[in-house]
C-alpha cells in the first residue's frame, strides 16, 4: 500500500484572489469565448451518427454469399437471451437442402431486447449478428416484434471463408 | 457630419413626424388636450408590448445564448433559428391545465403572479426612452425633453417605491402555496429583497444629490451635459448595477428559486398561464433594471451626440443599451454560481450598504464644498478607498487563516494508510 501521493503546496490567496472580481471578469471571458467555438450539438434527423463497425445494434439474421439462410433453428440464442427476446418455432426443409432444419417462426422482441450481444456469442452457425441498426421504432407493440422476413431483410449478406454445409 | 446624416436621412422623416407630434402633444397652455390623451393610449400600448414581447424574447436568448455557451445549439427548430419557440411555449402554457391544489389560499394563489408582474410592468412608465428635437408643442423648445408615457417629477422615488412592491408578490406565492419549499423560497426572496433594497435606493442617492432632481428627464439632461454617472459615480453604478440582479432574483443571486435546494421555490406548486406569469415578472424586471441602469448611470437615450440625429436615435441608443444589459444578465448567470445564502446576506449588509452610506456621505461633503476639483476626484477617492478597504481586509485574513496543508495537526493526504484511515 505505497501509494504514490505528490504533496502539491496550497497556494496563499493573492490580494487579487480576495477581490473577486478579477477572477469573475476571466470566468465572464471564458463563457463569452465559448459562445463562438464549434458547437457538439448533431441536428440529428439532417445528420446522422456514423457507428464504428464492432456497433452492437440490432441483431437481425443474415444469408450467406449463395443466399442460402443461415439460421437452423437450434434455438441456442432462444435459450441465451437473458430477457427472453427471441421465440423460434423450428422446421424440416425438405426441398433437397444439405440443410435439414430452418426456423418456422423467428421472432424477435425489440421491447424486450437489451443489446447485449449473447445471441451473436452463441450462434454456432455465425447467423446473427449485431448489426449496425440504432433506430428502432414502432406506433405500437405489434410494430416492435420483427419476424423472421423483416430480419433476414435488415441483415442481408455476409460473405464467410467456411462453408460448413456445402457438401454434406 | 452628424448634421450632415440628419439632414440626408432622419430629415426626411421630420416634418411629418414633427406634426404628429404636435398633434399628440398638449395644448398650448400645458392643459390635456384630445390628442394628447390618445397619444398617450397609444404610447402605453406600444411601451407595453414591447416590453410583453421583449420578455419573451428574452426566454428564447438565454436558452440560446446559455446553450452557446456551453457549446450546445440550443431551440433552433421553431421558426427561422427558434425565434418562435416563445409562441410554441405560450400555446403550451395556455393548454395546460391550470392546477390550483387544495391545500393553497385561493384568493393569494390566484393574485400573486399578478403582484409580481404589474409593479414590474408599471415602473417603465416614467422610464425616458428617447429624447425630442425642438417641437411646435409649448413644452418642447428645449433640445433636452425626455419622452416617457408619465413624466413625473419624482420619477426616482416612483420607482423605487414601485418595484419595491414586486416582493410581495414572491413572499405571498411562497406563503399562499402552503408547502414548505414555496415558503422558504418566499421568505428568502423577502429577507434578500430587502437587503438589497437599501443598497439600491442608497446607490440611487447620490445621483439625486448631484443632479438634484428626481426626475428622470433631468438625469438625463445632465448626463449629456456632464458626462455619464457612471464615470462620476463608479462605485454607486456598480453597486446598482449588482443589486439590480438581486433585486430580480437572477444568478448568482437566485436564492428564492435556487432550483438545487428548493425544487423551485416560490412557484413550486404553480402551473400552466400562472406560472408563466411569474416568469414573465422576472424577466419585465430584467428589462426594467436594464433600463434603469442606462438611465441613471449610462446616459440613457444619450450617446455622445449621436443621439442628435432624431428621435428614432435615441430610441435605438436606449434599445442598444438595454439589450447589451439584458445579455448581461444572461451571460453572468451562465458564468457565476450562485451564491451561499450567509454569503448574500454578508455582502448585502456586510459590504454594500456601508460602501454606499460612505459614497452617499462622501458625495454629499463632496457638493457642500462645492469645488469643481473635488468632484472630479471623487470616483477615484472612492476606488481607492475600496482597495486599501480589501487589502486591510486581506492581510486581517492572512494572519488569521494558515492554508491547510501547513495547519499544525492536519495529516497531509499522502500520508494516512488504510489502517490510519480505518482508525
Amino acid at each position: 500500500m505505497t501509494a504514490k501521493v505528490k504533496l502539491v503546496k496550497r497556494r496563499r490567496s493573492t490580494f487579487l484572489d480576495r477581490l473577486y472580481f478579477p477572477a469573475i471578469v476571466t470566468g465572464l471571458g471564458i463563457t463569452f469565448k465559448r459562445m463562438f467555438k464549434k458547437k457538439e450539438t448533431m441536428q440529428f434527423p439532417e445528420e446522422r451518427w456514423t457507428v464504428r463497425e464492432q456497433y452492437r445494434g440490432m441483431p437481425v439474421l443474415v444469408e450467406d454469399d449463395e443466399g442460402r439462410p443461415k439460421c437452423v433453428a437450434c434455438s441456442l440464442c432462444e435459450y441465451v437471451c437473458p430477457p427472453k427476446a427471441i421465440y423460434i418455432v423450428g422446421r424440416e426443409l425438405e426441398d433437397g437442402n444439405t440443410v435439414e432444419r430452418g426456423p418456422a417462426v423467428f421472432d424477435l422482441n425489440m421491447l424486450r431486447c437489451i443489446y447485449c450481444g449473447l445471441c451473436e456469442e452463441a450462434c454456432p452457425e455465425e447467423a446473427i449478428f449485431m448489426s449496425e441498426t440504432y433506430m428502432v421504432w414502432g406506433a405500437e407493440r405489434e410494430d416492435m416484434i420483427f419476424h423472421k422476413e423483416k430480419l433476414y431483410e435488415l441483415g442481408g449478406v455476409r460473405a464467410q471463408g467456411v462453408k460448413k454445409w456445402k457438401d454434406k | 457630419m452628424i448634421h450632415a446624416l440628419a439632414n440626408l436621412g432622419l430629415g426626411m422623416l421630420h416634418q411629418p413626424i414633427a406634426f404628429l407630434f404636435g398633434f399628440f402633444d398638449r395644448a398650448g397652455d400645458g392643459s390635456a388636450t384630445f390628442g394628447w390623451v390618445i397619444g398617450k393610449i397609444l404610447l402605453v400600448l406600444l411601451v407595453t408590448h414591447v416590453i410583453l414581447i421583449l420578455a419573451a424574447l428574452m426566454v428564447w436568448a438565454e436558452r440560446r445564448v446559455s446553450a452557446w455557451m456551453q457549446g450546445r445549439l440550443g431551440p433552433n427548430r421553431v421558426g427561422p433559428e427558434g425565434l418562435l419557440q416563445p409562441l410554441a411555449d405560450l400555446g403550451k402554457f395556455m393548454f395546460k391545465e391550470d392546477v390550483i391544489p387544495g391545500h393553497v389560499h385561493k384568493v393569494m394563489y390566484t393574485i400573486a403572479p399578478l403582484i409580481t408582474v404589474i409593479p414590474a410592468m408599471i415602473t417603465f412608465a416614467v422610464i425616458p426612452f428617447t429624447g425630442s428635437f425642438e417641437t411646435s408643442g409649448a413644452t418642447g423648445d428645449t433640445f433636452i425633453q425626455s419622452w416617457q408615457i408619465a413624466d413625473l417629477n419624482i420619477g426616482v422615488l416612483y420607482i423605487l417605491s414601485v418595484t419595491g412592491l414586486g416582493v410581495y408578490g414572491l413572499t405571498l406565492g411562497g406563503w399562499a402555496s402552503n408547502s414548505k419549499y414555496s415558503l422558504l423560497g418566499g421568505v428568502r426572496a423577502s429577507a434578500q429583497m430587502i437587503s438589497y433594497e437599501l443598497s439600491l435606493g442608497l446607490a440611487v442617492v447620490p445621483v439625486v444629490l448631484i443632479v438634484s432632481s428626481l426626475n428622470l428627464g433631468d438625469v438625463i439632461a445632465w448626463q449629456a451635459d456632464n458626462g455619464w454617472m457612471a464615470f462620476h459615480q463608479p462605485l454607486a453604478a456598480f453597486i446598482f448595477m449588482i443589486a439590480v440582479y438581486a433585486e430580480t432574483n437572477r444568478l448568482p443571486f437566485d436564492m428564492p428559486e435556487a432550483e438545487t435546494e428548493l425544487v423551485a421555490g416560490y412557484h413550486t406548486e404553480y402551473s400552466s398561464m400562472k406560472f408563466a406569469l411569474f416568469f414573465m415578472g422576472e424577466y419585465t424586471a430584467m428589462t426594467v433594471g436594464s433600463a434603469l441602469l442606462v438611465t441613471l448611470f449610462l446616459g440613457g437615450w444619450t450617446f455622445f451626440g449621436l443621439e442628435q440625429l432624431g428621435w428614432a436615435m435615441g430610441v435605438l441608443i436606449f434599445s442598444a443599451k438595454v439589450l447589451f444589459f439584458l445579455f448581461a444578465f444572461i451571460w453572468v448567470r451562465w458564468t457565476i454560481p450562485r451564491f451561499r445564502y450567509d454569503q448574500l446576506m454578508w455582502l448585502g449588509w456586510g459590504i454594500f450598504l456601508p460602501l454606499t452610506l460612505v459614497n452617499v456621505l462622501l458625495t454629499a461633503g463632496a457638493l457642500a464644498m462645492d469645488q469643481a476639483w473635488i468632484m472630479w476626484i471623487l470616483p477615484l477617492v472612492l476606488i481607492a478607498s475600496i482597495l486599501i478597504a480589501a487589502w486591510i481586509g486581506w492581510k486581517r485574513d492572512e494572519k488569521k487563516f494558515q492554508p491547510l496543508s501547513d495547519a499544525p495537526g492536519v495529516i497531509p493526504a499522502g500520508a494516512a494508510t488504510g489502517e490510519e484511515a480505518s482508525a
